[in-house]
């Protein structure tokens, strides 16, 4: 109760002080043509809302970086965890493909976008791409993490109650490594969302990154907010669907001591 | 024969429910003394005696089943056999280290054998070789005069830490060996149920690891190994993490559940008290490298319960002469940790 009494105080406090500041126009302490202001982003959205943006509809927009930053994160996910489990596994692959690994990952993949814009075209894919690429890293090395840093007591123990080499995989080692890999979706997601979202920057016909572009080069701060409020939510909601799922996941883990309250 | 075979039988069903050996064994050994028994019984008879008491001599003379079953048990292969067994390690520095050393040792089908020795003289790895876990550099292990080719299904291991699944209550846990080993969910739950309540565990079978207390999680542990019914059964330092009070519960809750199975255990432990008051036989090993210093046999009265078996005249007689031997090894032990400190 408290804490979301004081939660609610931060935001109108923060809010209020940015309008109240803003409300002088060019003469006041902040001026709204550079930094915007509450209002002007709620009627901003609300514009969105009635009569769409630029790029078409407000949801169509949504929707298609959504779709983007889902794809992105599916695959991402999915090509790490494989990878990221068989290089583990396999002492040979591991060592092989190491450096050039290490060498992707140094790398700032953004950059990448454009050469996806150039391949792949204007459409979602080249987002997709891009949000591949960056979901990719992340999961491969916590799926990698977790696959070696397996109790071996667990997988002897698996091996002597009668656990052939692929009873060993499903029973043991990616039980295991779940937790790595569902600590890692929390931030991939995020990543996901950045791709997509860079690589309509980049170029786009619709998505919240184009629509960011435009509001940008029109020099309007208020539509840069209003679509950075549109992203958070969609993050945020992300990040609770997540949590969820990974509480549904890994039940069996202990509540970490700094959950429990003295009373 | 007369009417009065009851006798006869009783007298094989108790030598029979002592046999540690599989079917086809057991009833070789059955038939052969039922034949030795019946001709003795005649023989009496024929000089007049009465039948029944003629049958009650010729099992007197027989012996007592306990004693023969582990008759029986030493003149056939040991269910256990290490041979010359060397198991050297490569440490990080790059260097070898050499764990055991021409170790011998070889345990009898049924017998519960204790190893005993100062820390760091390869008493894990004596099980993780027989296990199959880990080859040998030198030498043979053989289970049932079978060299070891890798695990195999005939044992049991219990670890020193916790090694139940984090991720599955207890009543997966417990099933676990049934169901990597082809036995279909419902068969495997019933198989776990009763073994849940054969270890004290009734009511927590949805409970994860985390929610039990140490030796909860023991009784799990015990479960799941046994459940697959081991005929040999490892067992490294199990109880070392418990308290005092829940450690002599369990030794004794080990004694019942392992004289149901008859199976051949081998117990490492660094107490020695524990090791008396459990086994049929005491095996010192020495500061490592490690090899046997000595055997010793405790021929204390079973059934046993731990916690009073200690009084036992005998105990302190066997506890002396197997610590005048341990005692050296421990010093030994004491001494080399201290140069790596200092």
């Amino acid at each position: 109760m408290l804490v979301n009494g004081l939660r609610v105080g931060v935001a109108v406090l923060v809010l209020g002080l940015w309008e109240l500041g803003t409300s002088q126009g060019e003469a006041g302490l902040i001026d709204p043509f550079f930094y915007g202001r509450p209002s002007g982003i709620a009627s901003q959205l609300w514009t969105w809302i009635q009569n769409g943006t630029a790029q078409g509809p407000l949801w169509l927009q949504v929707a298609t970086t959504l779709e983007e930053a889902a794809l992105g994160f599916l695959i991402g996910v999915g090509l790490g965890i494989v990878f990221g489990a068989a290089l583990g596994r396999i002492r040979l692959l591991a060592d092989v493909f190491a450096p050039y690994i290490k060498a992707l990952n140094a790398m700032p993949r953004v950059v990448l976008g454009s050469i996806f814009i150039i391949t792949i075209g204007y459409g979602i894919w080249s987002k997709v791409a891009l949000a591949v690429v960056l979901v990719f890293f992340v999961v491969f090395f916590n799926a990698f993490q977790g696959v070696r840093e397996v109790d071996r007591v667990l997988l002897n123990n698996a091996r002597i109650l009668g656990a052939s080499e692929r009873q060993l995989t499903t029973h043991v080692i990616f039980p295991s490594a779940l937790s790595w890999i569902l600590a890692s979706l929390h931030t991939s997601f995020g990543f996901a969302l950045v791709g997509a979202v860079v690589g309509e920057y980049l170029g786009a016909i619709h998505g919240i990154g184009i629509v960011i572009a435009t509001a940008q080069s029109t020099f309007n701060p208020n539509g840069v907010f209003a679509a950075m409020l549109i992203l958070a939510l969609v993050a945020v909601t992300a990040e609770f669907a997540m949590t969820w799922l990974e509480n549904r996941l890994i039940k069996w883990r202990p509540n970490s001591f700094t959950d429990i309250q003295h009373i | 024969m007369t009417a009065t075979t009851q006798i006869l039988r009783d007298y094989l069903e108790r030598l029979e429910s002592e046999l540690p050996f599989g079917k086809k064994e057991k009833r070789e050994i059955l038939l052969e003394a039922e034949d030795h028994l019946i001709e003795d019984a005649q023989r009496d008879e024929a000089s007049g005696m009465d039948a029944s008491e003629a049958e009650r001599r010729a099992t007197r003379r027989f012996g007592e089943p306990q004693a023969l079953a582990r008759r029986f048990a030493e003149e056939r292969a040991p269910a256990i056999e290490l041979r010359g067994v060397t198991k050297r390690f490569l440490t990080p520095a790059g260097t070898a280290y050499t764990a055991l050393r021409d170790l011998d040792l070889s345990v009898h089908v049924g017998e519960f054998c204790a190893v005993v020795g100062p820390t760091g003289c390869g008493k894990s790895t004596t099980l993780a070789l027989i296990s199959g876990l880990e080859p040998p550099s030198e030498g043979e292990v053989l289970l049932d005069g079978e060299p070891v080719t890798g695990v195999s299904r005939a044992v049991g291991y219990v670890f020193q830490v916790d090694a139940v699944f984090p991720w599955k209550n207890v009543l997966d846990n417990v099933a676990t060996g049934p169901r990597l080993r082809g036995v279909d969910r419902a068969q495997a739950n019933r198989l776990a149920q009763d073994w849940i309540g054969r270890v004290g565990l009734t009511g927590f079978e949805r409970y994860y690891p985390h929610q039990l207390s140490g030796g909860m999680r023991k009784r799990a542990a015990l479960a799941q190994t046994l459940i697959n019914e081991p005929r040999i059964l490892l067992m490294d330092e199990p109880f070392s993490a418990l308290d005092v009070q829940t450690r002599t519960l369990m030794e004794n809750e080990l004694l019942q559940l392992w004289s149901a199975t008859k199976s051949s255990v081998v117990f490492v432990t660094h107490d020695l008290e524990e090791a008396i008051a459990l086994a049929d036989r005491v095996v010192v090993i020495t500061a490592g490298p490690g090899t046997v210093k000595g055997t010793y046999r405790v021929d204390l009265p079973r059934p046993r319960n731990v916690s009073e078996i200690r009084f036992h005249p005998e105990f302190a007689l066997i506890y002396q002469e197997i610590w005048n031997d341990l005692r050296d090894e421990v010093l030994v032990s004491y001494e080399r940790s201290k140069r790596i400190v200092s």
